[in-house]
């Protein structure tokens, strides 16, 4: 480590003010506080520091990401190999989904970070870190066979226009993950929704290569429900994609087709539990998005007309991107509501129209996305009610 | 049997170098320094000129908007050199001083038997008017506007600070001629602030006072806490604020008739190898304190106060006035850690749950330990902030300098050591302190 300290200080003149490579300073800067806790120390101001930094905070969140990453991996693998009607090992599952994955996290990364490092070269700061979550998340909310370069437009269309024009990292009104999902949804429909995009069938660079087997259907078990002619929930059976019933545990553990990241609830909730005992993460924000939909889905159930009105909580939560939106996406610290009371009116709001739009629109069987966008425009307006009523207290103290 | 406020928000930094409970001697220098910085919301006017003689008490300046209101010399002497900085701001007045300090006599005045009115004459003549603060701005008291209240903190909460109750052992008399004082400075209640744990009976039996205690971590003892679990300040309303290590020194103007600006002083620090007390005034040199006494060999921060509020001074540097502890900590500047970001390292203190928290008291240096972001996460300012305020949302507004918005939202009521413990958890590293003070220092401008 020292004889790498000593290299960077030999090269550091190179990227100064003056110096050759100047015009890459927050590039070399981003990768020596990689490397090394800067030693800048403090001038005015308090002298001692919490040793927690942004870059610790988003390492957090994405560990707390890796448990649904590696699990979504292998359903990749796993669904793929049913669809060709092949019994493979777990371990060949996993490679099989690893290698289909890599090249859209790689696309992600490179395109994200480019335009990250460049603003800010432009601006001459520091690079944020927020980017690193926003990266891998892209590729974990989008369906596997989304190709590459629809990746990548979708990425830098909303770094650029989600997070860079506001003013970077920590400005941003929505949440920039969701932003690349949404431009691709409405932008390419057919490319983000129905049956035949949620199960990779083809070979990746070569490996399991199959043809597909009779009676495949990739649809998801919330698309399967939307478009139910089942009358009652009671006469409607989830299946996998060979036709098999899915049975609960599958879609606990996340043995169903769907986006990589939010298949396994199982997942989601280690994530969940290293968010919140961490800190990183809101409790606060993540449960009241459950009882936002809890409310909402109850409701339904009392005035049921059909299958999907009648689909007890529990499917709404195991199905979907329900719990994935509610620990990864709702808890977004910068797009959620900022004041403690306004989270709890934010995440419920949010588990709301989730159901809602889940339930009533005919057109897309998921809601979180939808819905999580949607509060994010209105978080400010949340926390407006919540501060003013301090400015009222304030004020109300003044007049007494 | 006192009122008791617990105060839950908050945090004790577990910082080692917790000062020993003993009184170790008296410091003296042969210089001594005055800065007149350290007297917020002030403007200098020199009243003394190199090579004049003063006495203590004398006073070497005074405020310019303000002539009566005069800053008293600590001891007696000649004064040597005026150093002056950029725009001919005075930097500090310095004073060779005598072996024997010579007072200049005030006369004992009997408090009980004096109006307000001579009360707060005979603090300004002796030139220790600026022991007294104020709410809003937090700069030294405007005499010519009657406090709503006056509140006095008894105790510090700060890490490493001095106990009080060890400070002020007989000064009982004191303590009490200077809450009579006060008594009679406002139309209001003087309130005083203890912890349960105060067992001082100056501050216990105070008399003349309302007593309350506060139970909790840091910041329970900043006065402005205290304020706000009290009686709020509102806009247009005035407080005047001081600690009870200040009431002792206004009760001993009027109790011994001269200005006696000795302090007992906690050296703390981990770096110091002997910790201690020691009685000294303000202005002098620490050097004799710091040789021999703290680690050598890597680069040191000296800081006069306590780590979250204190201001930087180096090994030639001098106690600065209103402090009541030195702090010694490592600098920080000659380390070079790995991967910060994914340490598991037991050496790295943070107050969430990010960090394994595996000691009971941390070493800990001057890095910032992160660069500076745009504010990202949520809720971490309120954690450590124990008033009815937003602490962020008035952070942002006194950034973008809406003064409407401020207002609004509490401006009057804080002080920039109020934030010290928002910056320290501060993920995105920003300067609160600092952006507080300028905006107060900007708005009081605006409003006056």
């Amino acid at each position: 480590m020292k004889a790498l300290k000593n290299y960077l200080n030999k090269i550091k003149p190179n990227f100064e003010e003056g110096g050759r490579l100047h015009w890459l300073s927050s590039t070399y800067d981003a990768f020596e506080t990689f490397l090394f806790v800067p030693n800048t120390t403090s001038k005015t101001g308090v002298h001692i520091h919490d040793a927690r930094d942004s870059k610790r905070t988003m390492s957090i969140v994405i560990l707390a990401l890796l448990p649904a990453l590696l699990v979504g991996m292998y359903n990749v693998g796993l669904q793929h190999y049913m669809a060709i009607g092949r019994e493979v090992t777990l371990l060949t599952s996993f490679l099989y989904g690893l290698i289909a994955m890599l090249p859209q996290i790689v696309v992600s990364y490179v395109v994200g970070l480019g335009i990250e490092f460049a603003v800010a070269q432009m601006k001459k700061e520091e690079v944020a870190e927020g980017f690193l979550v926003s990266g891998i998340l892209i590729p974990m909310i989008l369906p596997i066979d989304t190709p590459l370069w629809m990746v990548a437009v979708a990425t830098a269309f909303s770094v650029i226009f989600a997070k860079e024009v506001f003013g970077g990292t920590g400005y941003n009104i929505f949440n920039v993950a969701l932003i690349a999902r949404a431009f691709l949804f409405f932008s390419y429909p057919s490319k983000m929704s129905g049956d035949q995009v949620w199960v990779r069938t083809a070979d990746t660079f070569g490996m399991g290569r199959g043809t597909v087997i009779d009676g495949f259907s990739g649809a998801t078990p919330l698309g399967q429900i939307a478009t139910s002619e089942a009358g009652s929930f009671s006469e409607f059976t989830f299946h996998g994609i060979t036709g098999d019933p899915l049975s609960i545990s599958d879609m606990f553990f996340g043995f169903i087709p769907g986006s990589v990241g939010e298949v396994s609830t199982f997942a989601i909730l280690l994530g969940a539990l290293i968010l919140i005992a961490t800190g990183v993460g809101s409790w606060k924000t993540m449960l009241s998005v459950f009882i936002g939909g809890g409310v909402s889905i109850l409701l339904v159930n009392a005035f049921a007309q059909n299958a999907i009105m009648e689909m007890p909580f529990y499917y709404h939560f195991l199905l979907g991107g329900f719990a994935f939106g509610a620990v990864f996406m709702a808890t977004d610290p910068v797009t959620s509501a900022r004041t403690e009371k306004g989270k709890w009116i934010f995440g419920f709001l949010i588990g709301l129209i989730a159901v809602a739009i889940r339930v009533f629109n005919p057109g897309y069987p998921e809601g979180m996305m939808l819905a999580i966008l949607l509060m994010n425009a209105f978080a400010p307006l949340i926390d407006f009610f919540v501060i003013d009523a301090n400015m009222k207290r304030r004020a109300k103290r003044l007049a007494a | 049997m006192a009122n008791r406020i617990t105060i839950k928000k908050g945090l004790r930094i577990p910082l080692l170098g917790e000062c020993e409970e003993t009184l170790r001697g008296t410091v003296t220098s042969e210089l001594v320094r005055i800065c007149p910085d350290d007297f917020q919301g002030i403007t200098p006017r020199l009243a003394v000129r190199a090579g004049d003689t003063v006495k203590a008490g004398a006073p070497l300046f005074y405020e310019k908007n303000h002539p009566g209101m005069l800053f008293a010399s600590p001891v007696s002497g000649v004064v040597t050199a005026i150093e002056r900085g950029e725009k001919r701001r005075i930097l500090y007045i310095e004073i060779k001083a005598d072996q024997t300090t010579d007072y200049v006599d005030y006369g004992r005045k009997n408090v009980a038997a004096l109006s307000g009115e001579e009360v707060k004459q005979s603090i300004l003549d002796a030139g220790i008017w600026f022991l007294i603060g104020q709410r809003p701005y937090d700069v030294v008291a405007a005499p010519g506007k009657a406090p709503r209240d006056i509140f006095v903190t008894g105790f510090d909460t700060a890490p490493l600070a001095p106990d009080y109750d060890f400070v002020l052992q007989g000064q009982e008399a004191d303590l009490q001629a200077g809450f009579d004082a006060l008594a009679k400075l406002t139309a209001g209640k003087v309130y005083l602030s203890v912890s349960p744990k105060t067992t001082c009976k100056g501050l216990r039996e105070a008399k003349n006072v309302v007593l309350t205690e506060f139970d909790g971590p840091h910041p329970a003892g900043n006065v402005g806490v205290q304020i706000n679990h009290l009686r709020p300040v509102n806009r247009g309303e005035t407080v005047w604020t001081l600690t009870a290590l200040d009431v002792a020194i206004i009760g001993r103007l009027f109790n011994k008739g001269i200005v006696d600006l000795t302090r007992t002083v906690a050296l703390t620090g981990s770096e110091v190898k002997q910790t201690g007390y020691w009685k000294m005034v303000i202005g002098t040199e620490l050097k004799s304190l710091f040789l021999n006494n703290v680690t050598e060999g890597i680069p040191l921060r000296y800081i006069s106060g306590n780590p979250l509020t204190g201001r930087r001074i180096d090994a030639e540097g001098v106690l600065r006035a209103g402090h009541s502890q030195v702090t010694v900590i490592p600098e920080g500047n000659d380390v070079h850690e790995a991967f910060g970001w994914a340490s598991l390292s037991s050496r790295r203190y943070s107050a969430g749950c990010t960090y394994p928290t595996l000691k009971k008291a941390y070493r800990m240096d001057a890095r910032l330990l992160g660069g500076p972001r745009a504010i990202i996460v949520s809720n971490e300012y309120d954690k450590v902030f124990p008033m009815d305020i937003y602490p962020e949302q008035l952070i942002k507004a006194i950034i973008a300098f809406n003064i409407d918005k401020m207002e609004a939202l509490g401006i009057y009521e804080v002080a920039p050591e109020d934030f010290a413990l928002c910056e320290f958890v501060d993920t995105s590293k920003l300067a609160l302190q600092h952006i507080v003070r300028l905006g107060l220092d900007l708005l009081r401008k605006e409003m006056e």
